[in-house]
């Protein structure tokens, strides 16, 4: 007993309360998008999307318990034995689960339907967290890199077998994991490049920017032509970058899927087909847009309800906020994942063993790449990624994940002073 | 930690990441209004609610113009469900081929919104066709209004209505009309079109995207009703329009009715005539193109525009002129010289009554040789051009040579001829007297349409003065006419001198060239008649009339084409509707039968 008051005394409950925050406005969200005008309807209605997604708050309390009252010790001793299961079900669930809405990434108990791969999130983050604590120096050594990046592409390379790459591209998060624990920042600052180069050759005429790399090439040689070397590693530079930009073509067209070339093309230019491809991208920026300042007002929204923006109580939840609560309500909940972010990661920096501080910063960088990726494509920022806004959008299976994700750090956290420095 | 200032990186690159969002979310929020616009373009479906049209009674309530129901058949493309299609089009009445053509034009339109798919379909057909509706989804009935009658006459006057033109669409800056919508297009209908269709109505209903009604925007605080056109009472009096269509059956020409004292107008008949329902309605189209192309021109109104030489009627205005000039008197004699121009009948030295009673032509000869020739000027030439501007501006004051304003379109002005045509005709300094005295006895270049005939006896019958001929006497509640139709416009000729003219019209009714026909047994008629040469073919048969003599209640011209001498047809038709209006009934049945054979020429 006395344990346990010490155990609540020590939680983190800035981090509970912002997480009950947007956890009670999502919830309201929700039932702001399913709510008719025309129907008298209670938000406990367990036929709506608003009386389940209490049902899955309900029980990701229970989780929440469950997460505290196993020892601490026990996350870091089983991350393995977590992440190892976890992708048994992924490979189960690309062979026996049930295909909704092209991905084959859901399997069904009764009139549940659960989606393995949100799971897999705090998986693979545990699993990172425990490899590169138990491996010094991993980012000097090239072997121990690729171990690391086959933990995070393993059941990313699964969920894209499923047919769900957003949610396998979530995985790329890491990377600011391990720019935090020493990863260099020159291969991420070429990354960075690629991707940037990548954008500007869908605005840009390949010529030009083709012309404008020999341009900047001849400039770098000439002003210092003596250095064979640098000559050498100069035009070998060049001639990755406009193989990079010849590419570009060749991978919108051939490599990616029909629906995954008109979310770049809706990126680039919605009002090229605004009933088409366009159409998410456009009636998702003419709800938010129609909030104004204040917004219409709680359930005041129409373009959410009448169904014009696709997905929203999922994927585009974000555009009831922008629509019923305005400039002000968007911002007020930008500003609430942005003091979650940075409380994240600073319950991260105070941990004292490795393993906790990286699964911090694993929990932060997977919220955040969520949280950029969704309101992002709202805005047409991003092209259309189908991945939930944490905490806020509809869907028991997102809600636990993320519940158990963060709930993990929080336990760790609430018994750091345990830990002794290895 | 090693690396520890990288922590400031990601938390900085959190913050930058917000920061970009809440200015982009400002930008499109805030600063850019479109989006609202769009929102509510989106959402916002607005039903019009059409305002019923005017109605038009006769001059004795009756009803003439009234709104029928039709009925539009919508489709939705999207639900379109037809297990039958041939089934559905022989129910609707089209053909396979239309089906599809319509159905590729809905679905041009929109998919999920309802579109027009047949137009005007009768009561009747859709009383036929309601039951089998049900089974057609995808299907809806909206209801419409269309133009009823509840006569087959006047529609010369009444005109139609019809889609408003793009031409008139660009036109309209109020901006009142939507595509589709009805206007005015001809008679009463279009110029009276701004008192008759009303105030349209709008409701605002929220639509999702699917169009699927999903209640009243904002409440209906932007609702509005419709308000219904006004009614308009016409001077017409529909029975004796009737009566006056029933005589004119079969031949080509014109009646002209007035009441003298207010210019109302009584009967307004062309002819040939056509029913005004054929230009109402689903089959307007291919009925408009018959009538177009039907080679009597019925829809060529010939009282606003056939224009013509008034022929011999004009001399009761060369008597009057020459009164109020003081070139002739009542007892001015002259010899009926026919080496000078042609006359009729056994008459030799008649006075100004007996000239007009007999028609005589050389008479009226020397009072226009008179008029034309005062010796201002040396010049024959220069004097007989101030004499003819003189003239035609008497003339002009009897309401000819300029439309006079009825409140219909396309009203015809007719012709009095000025110095300066001559000048283009013969060269000036070129024409005299001897060149144009046509003019005298009503030929020549004057030229006048059937409306101003029976102005001018109405002016005669007023004894000086006209009040614009018009066919609505009251809009709405208002119980007035237009304002212009309530003033006076006097001739230049003063009211003494129109006595002598009146006598001798009731003498021509009485016992002049011919006219008997004319003559009614306890009603004083004055009349006078006409005969208007013509190169095509048989003279056309003019009169014009009024009584009774001393309180004139009703003034007329009739105009019958190439039915030769104005003392048979336009005489037999004007007794006939003076009687008809001034007793309610006629019990002359011979007459009757003889205008009704209509065997003028013999």
């Amino acid at each position: 007993m006395r344990e346990n008051n010490q155990l609540i005394n020590r939680l983190d409950w800035g981090t509970i309360t912002l997480y009950f925050l947007l956890v009670s406005l999502g919830w309201l969200n929700i039932f702001a998008v399913v709510y008719d005008v025309q129907a008298e309807q209670s938000i406990f209605d367990l036929s709506l999307n608003s009386g389940k997604q209490l049902i899955w708050i309900g029980t990701a309390a229970l989780l929440i318990t469950l997460i505290m009252l196993v020892d601490f010790r026990f996350y870091n001793s089983f991350a393995y034995f977590f992440y190892g299961g976890i992708i048994l079900i992924l490979i189960f669930v690309l062979l026996f689960g049930r295909e909704v809405a092209g991905s084959k990434s859901w399997f069904t108990i009764g009139a549940f339907r659960m989606q393995p791969s949100e799971f897999a999130k705090f998986a693979t983050a545990l699993a990172v967290a425990k490899y590169l604590s138990q491996n010094n120096r991993v980012f000097s050594n090239l072997k121990s890199q690729l171990t690391l990046f086959a933990i995070i592409g393993l059941p990313a390379i699964l969920i894209i077998l499923q047919g769900d790459t957003g949610t396998a591209m979530v995985y790329s998060a890491f990377v600011l994991v391990f720019y935090r624990e020493g990863f260099s920042p020159l291969l991420l600052g070429i990354g960075i490049a690629a991707a940037i180069l990548f954008v500007l050759t869908l605005y840009i005429s390949q010529v030009y920017l083709i012309i404008a790399v020999v341009v900047t090439a001849f400039l770098l040689i000439g002003i210092n032509t003596r250095k064979t070397k640098r000559i050498v590693t100069i035009s070998v530079a060049a001639a990755a970058v406009i193989s990079l930009i010849v590419s570009v073509d060749f991978v919108i067209n051939d490599v990616l899927k029909p629906h995954q070339q008109n979310r770049i093309k809706a990126l680039i230019n919605p009002n090229g087909d605004p009933l088409g491809y366009g159409w998410n991208v456009t009636q998702s920026k003419i709800a938010i847009g129609s909030g104004g300042m204040w917004g219409k007002g709680f359930l005041q929204g129409t373009q959410t309800k009448f169904d014009f923006v696709p997905a929203q109580s999922t994927d585009f939840i974000f555009c009831t906020i922008g629509e019923e609560h305005g400039w002000m309500g968007s911002a007020l909940l930008i500003v609430l994942f942005v003091l979650l972010l940075i409380r994240v990661t600073t319950i991260a920096e105070r941990q004292k063993s490795s393993f906790a501080r990286i699964y911090g910063y694993s929990v932060a960088a997977i919220l955040f790449f969520h949280f950029a990726v969704n309101i992002g494509m709202t805005i047409g920022l991003f092209p259309v990624i189908g991945i939930p806004l944490p905490f806020f959008s509809y869907g028991g299976s997102s809600l636990w994940a993320f519940t158990v994700l963060l709930f993990i750090l929080l336990k760790l956290d609430a018994h750091r002073m345990q830990v002794l420095t290895r | 930690m090693i690396y520890n200032n990288r922590k400031y990186v990601i938390r900085l690159t959190f913050i930058l990441i917000a920061g970009i969002y809440l200015a982009k979310l400002f930008a499109i929020q805030v600063l850019n209004e479109d989006y609202e616009a769009k929102a509510n373009s989106n959402i916002i479906d607005r039903e019009i609610r059409y305002p019923f049209r005017g109605l038009i009674y006769d001059r004795n309530g009756k009803l003439v113009v009234y709104n029928a129901p039709v009925y539009n058949l919508e489709v939705i493309p999207k639900d379109v469900q037809l297990k039958d299609t041939l089934a559905f089009c022989k129910i609707v009445g089209i053909t396979i081929e239309e089906f599809e053509e319509k159905m590729e034009k809905a679905k041009g339109y929109s998919y999920v919104k309802p579109s027009v798919f047949v137009k005007q379909i009768s009561n009747t057909t859709f009383a036929s066709m309601q039951d089998y509706l049900v089974d057609f989804p995808g299907f809806r009935v909206q209801a419409r209004t269309n133009r009823a009658y509840t006569y087959r006459n006047l529609s010369n006057a009444l005109g139609y209505i019809g889609e408003v033109s793009p031409y008139k669409l660009e036109q309209d800056t109020s901006n009142f009309y939507r595509q589709g919508d009805y206007i005015g297009i001809l008679g009463i209908e279009s110029k009276y079109e701004k008192q008759l269709r009303g105030k349209r109505g709008v409701k605002y209903k929220m639509v999702n995207v699917r169009g699927v009604e999903k209640g009243s925007y904002k409440d209906g605080t932007y609702d509005t009703l419709s308000i219904p056109g006004e009614n308009l009472q016409s001077t017409v009096d529909i029975s004796l329009q009737e009566y006056a269509e029933t005589l004119m059956m079969g031949k080509r020409g014109s009646v002209v009715a007035l009441e003298p004292k207010t210019g109302e107008i009584l009967t307004f008949v062309s002819a040939p005539f056509y029913d005004p329902n054929l230009l109402s309605g689903r089959d307007y189209g291919k009925n408009y193109a018959e009538l177009a192309a039907d080679t009597a021109k019925p829809l060529f109104d010939r009282p606003l525009m056939g224009a013509f030489p008034p022929g011999s009627i004009l001399k009761t205005v060369q008597a009057l002129i020459g009164l109020q000039e003081g070139i002739i008197t009542p007892y001015t004699r002259f010899r009926c010289d026919r080496s000078i121009i042609a006359c009729h009948g056994p008459h030799t030295h008649e006075d100004l009554q007996g000239a007009i009673e007999v028609s005589c032509n050389p008479y009226f000869w020397n009072v226009y040789k008179r008029m034309l020739n005062r010796g201002v000027s040396e010049n024959t030439f220069v004097d007989t051009e101030i004499g003819l501007e003189k003239w035609r501006n008497h003339v002009m004051s009897f309401g000819m040579g300029r439309p006079l304003g009825i409140d219909l379109p396309h009203e015809r002005g007719g012709y009095v001829p000025a110095a300066s045509l001559y000048d283009k005709i013969y060269g000036d300094n070129r024409w005299k007297f001897s060149t144009i005295y046509s003019n005298a006895i009503g030929q020549g270049e004057l030229q006048v349409v059937p409306l101003q005939m029976a102005n001018l006896a109405a002016i005669i019958a007023n004894r000086g003065y006209y009040i614009t001929p018009h066919l609505i006497k009251s809009i709405g509640e208002d119980g007035q006419p237009l304002e212009e139709y309530r003033t006076k416009n006097y001739t230049t000729v003063d009211k003494e001198h129109f006595d002598v003219v009146v006598d001798a019209m009731h003498q021509v009714v009485k016992r002049g060239t011919g006219s008997h026909r004319a003559k009614l047994k306890d009603i004083e008629v004055c009349g006078k008649t006409g005969t208007v040469q013509n190169s095509q073919g048989e003279d056309h048969s003019v009169f014009i009339a009024f009584a009774p003599k001393d309180d004139p209640q009703i003034a007329l011209a009739v105009y019958v084409e190439n039915a030769g001498q104005g003392a048979r047809a336009a005489a037999g038709i004007s007794g006939l509707m003076i009687e008809k209006y001034l007793k309610g009934c006629t019990d002359r049945p011979h007459m009757e039968e003889y205008i009704l054979e209509g065997d003028f020429i013999y």
